[in-house]
């Protein structure tokens, strides 16, 4: 697999793990915050609707108590006694410390005639025949009216009841107090952003609001939105405040009690609750994004490591599938050469015993023959360990054992390369033990051994150096030691140098097989190889060969 | 004539050689003559199954590799027949691989081609004193 293919399968392990994850996340916390929200906004409007009924009861029943402390006054006394100023004034000295909130009372006539007032103002002697409300009460015998400036030319509102008298009809008009009352409505807001005001049916305020508007200024408020019970409505005000609204109609039935509360306020805890949720649900991102990442890094990483590992072990494997097809076709040539050179050594053998014979004996050529024919017995065997050594590739091949004189080996090695040495200017320096005894082994294998190290040795170097060889016996091993002077094994390359085609020559100079063979050589003979290198100082190989007495043949 | 060749018939070695390299078979059989050794040539398995009905043998010697029977095959067969038989193997592979398949179907011992007559000898010796 490419670099390239590794990253996409990296992405979609990233994409699918993160799906997975966030999809269950954000759904729960997406409907956790629907339900919340839903079940706190029910709460809300139910506090608001609960607070307008109360707030609208008080209120009707202050302007009950009002009207009906009035009729009370209207329906006891006569004209002629309520006009005497005295009685009016402690009428009105009564029904305050009986009632409180009325600001003045006043008599008038049915010609509209005032006749006898208590209060504050110079109102005595006015004509309210022409007020709009003197008409209404005329005509409906108990008048609250809207908020009005009037002759005062202040905002107010008044409670009047026309009594009849014989033939005669008078009016006991009041003024409520307009802060009193507002002081009422206005209990119903809660918090720093809630408000509780009079609407009329026009929608002009009858109570001052707590913000935007004065009274008898128009409100934001459209009254026929509002239905006979308590009716619960969300409006954006003009600065654009989301607001939520309850309205309830008084009983007189033209006024409008409206409480409103700004949403962002009373869904103030809701909003931290959903703050908090989007930091835990962001941190939990982070860190499922972070785990993520790492983990499918790790794991690809390691999928790339175990991939490179199979594609080594297959070029391995398919080297050894090489080499054991090599050495199968050996066996096979092998069996086809070794065939003839057993019928040619036993027929030379044949004629030496022929030669024997007496007849033979006598010849004058008899040495002539016998040497001839103990060269063509060498000759046979050279063929054979050439076939032997053709079978070197296959792995199974044991090893051949016969005498051999290692010193001896190591300087017919050393012969070889000399010249080699020389023309790069390195020198091969042999001290060798005089106690070597003669040992059972391979020679033409030990020498295969020997050949590889020193010519490594020698291209190591590459030009002017020394290459020590050493032999020495040991306990039960013979150890050969060959040093070069040369650059060293890089610390890297070190784990590696017996693995089959691991080379650090140029590409078509070194086959990589050379210390492979090697080590299975001297594994094979029952020996032990090892090498210490020290960058810029040298390289020493140590292989160490069984001491196996010539006899155990 | 030598010495041994003068031994008498009961006192010479009774061997059956089995091979289908004939001239390997013909000299073998001349210079085992030389040594003791009466050496019956037999070019195949079926040819050393014949031999072996007809007359008794001390020894026998067998290639391994052979066009008709295989050697390891007619081992095992004589190995049935005649257990206390000693069978030397001989094998021209390069590996000894198969020689030690012999082995372990009772061959007596292996030699790889091409082998010093002496060996032989040596070998053929030892496992008739073993046997003995």
């Amino acid at each position: 697999m490419t670099d390239s293919r590794y990253k996409k399968l990296q992405r979609i392990y990233v994409v699918v793990i993160l799906l997975v994850s966030f999809t269950p996340l954000f759904l729960l916390g997406g409907i956790m915050y629907y339900q919340v929200s839903k079940t706190y906004r029910t709460k809300i409007e139910e506090q608001i609707r609960y607070r307008v009924i109360s707030q609208a009861d008080t209120i009707d029943l202050f302007l009950k108590e009002r009207t009906a402390i009035l009729a009370a006054i209207a329906d006891t006394v006569s004209f002629n006694q309520i006009i005497n100023e005295k009685t009016l004034l402690k009428t009105f000295e009564l029904i305050n410390l009986r009632a409180g909130a009325f600001v003045d009372l006043g008599v008038i006539d049915q010609t509209g005639q005032h006749r006898a007032y208590v209060g504050p103002y110079d109102l005595k002697g006015l004509n309210y025949y022409n007020q709009p409300w003197f008409g209404e009460v005329m005509a409906k015998g108990l008048y609250v009216s809207d908020v009005f400036t009037g002759f005062r030319a202040f905002p107010h509102f008044i409670i009047a009841i026309r009594r009849q008298e014989d033939k005669n009809s008078w009016i006991l008009r009041a003024t409520i107090d307009p802060d009193i009352f507002a002081a009422i409505v206005r209990s119903a807001q809660i918090g720093k952003t809630g408000d509780a005001f009079l609407v009329n049916k026009e929608g002009l305020f009858q109570t001052t609001p707590r913000f935007s508007g004065g009274i008898l200024g128009k409100s934001d408020i459209d009254p026929t939105a509002y239905g006979g019970l308590t009716t619960i409505n969300e409006e954006i005000n003009s600065k654009g405040e989301k607001r939520l609204t309850a309205g309830r109609w008084l009983k007189n039935k033209t006024w409008l009690l409206i409480v409103s509360q700004d949403v962002s306020e009373e869904m103030g805890s809701l909003l931290k609750t959903r703050n908090q949720e989007i930091a835990i649900i962001l941190m939990g991102s982070i860190l499922i994004i972070l785990t993520t990442v790492i983990t499918t890094r790790y794991t690809v990483s390691k999928l790339k490591n175990a991939d490179a590992r199979m594609n080594e072990l297959n070029a391995q494997l398919l080297q050894s599938d090489k080499l054991a097809a090599l050495g199968k076709m050996a066996a096979g040539v092998a069996h086809e050469i070794n065939n003839p050179l057993a019928v040619i050594l036993q027929k030379t053998g044949w004629m030496e015993d022929l030669l024997e014979d007496e007849a033979f004996q006598k010849s004058k050529e008899i040495e002539e023959y016998r040497v001839s024919l103990k060269k063509i017995e060498e000759h046979v065997e050279r063929a054979r360990k050439v076939v032997h050594n053709m079978l070197g590739f296959a792995r199974k091949m044991e090893p051949r054992l016969e005498d051999v004189d290692v010193n001896q080996t190591l300087k017919q090695t050393i012969s070889l390369l000399e010249n080699y040495a020389r023309l790069n200017n390195i020198e091969l320096r042999a001290m060798l033990s005089a106690d070597i005894p003669i040992i059972a082994s391979d020679q033409s294998q030990l020498q295969q051994v020997f050949l590889n190290i020193i010519s490594n040795a020698i291209d190591a170097i590459g030009r002017d150096g020394l290459v020590e060889v050493k032999s020495a016996v040991n306990h039960s091993t013979i150890d050969v030691t060959i040093s070069d002077n040369g650059p060293g094994i890089p610390e890297e390359q070190q784990k590696s140098i017996f693995d089959p085609f691991f080379t650090t020559k140029q590409t078509g100079k070194g086959t990589g097989l050379g210390l492979w063979i090697t080590y299975n050589i001297i594994e094979k003979l029952g020996g032990s190889i090892s090498f210490h290198s020290e960058t810029g100082k040298g390289t020493t190989f140590t292989v160490k060969i069984p001491k196996v007495p010539p006899t155990e043949k | 004539m030598t010495e041994k060749e003068n031994l008498t018939p009961s006192t010479r070695i009774k061997l059956l050689l089995v091979d289908d390299e004939e001239g390997f078979v013909n000299v073998i059989a001349n210079r085992m003559s030389k040594r003791g050794i009466d050496a019956t040539k037999a070019l195949s398995g079926s040819d050393a199954l014949k031999a072996i009905r007809k007359q008794d043998f001390d020894l026998a010697v067998v290639d391994l590799k052979m066009q008709e029977m295989d050697g390891i095959e007619l081992l095992r067969i004589l190995k049935k027949m005649i257990p206390e038989m000693p069978v030397i193997v001989l094998t021209g592979h390069g590996s000894e691989r198969a020689a030690e398949d012999g082995m372990e179907y009772g061959a007596y011992d292996y030699l790889t081609k091409p082998c010093e007559m002496d060996e032989l000898m040596e070998k053929i010796h030892e496992a008739l004193a073993r046997g003995r």
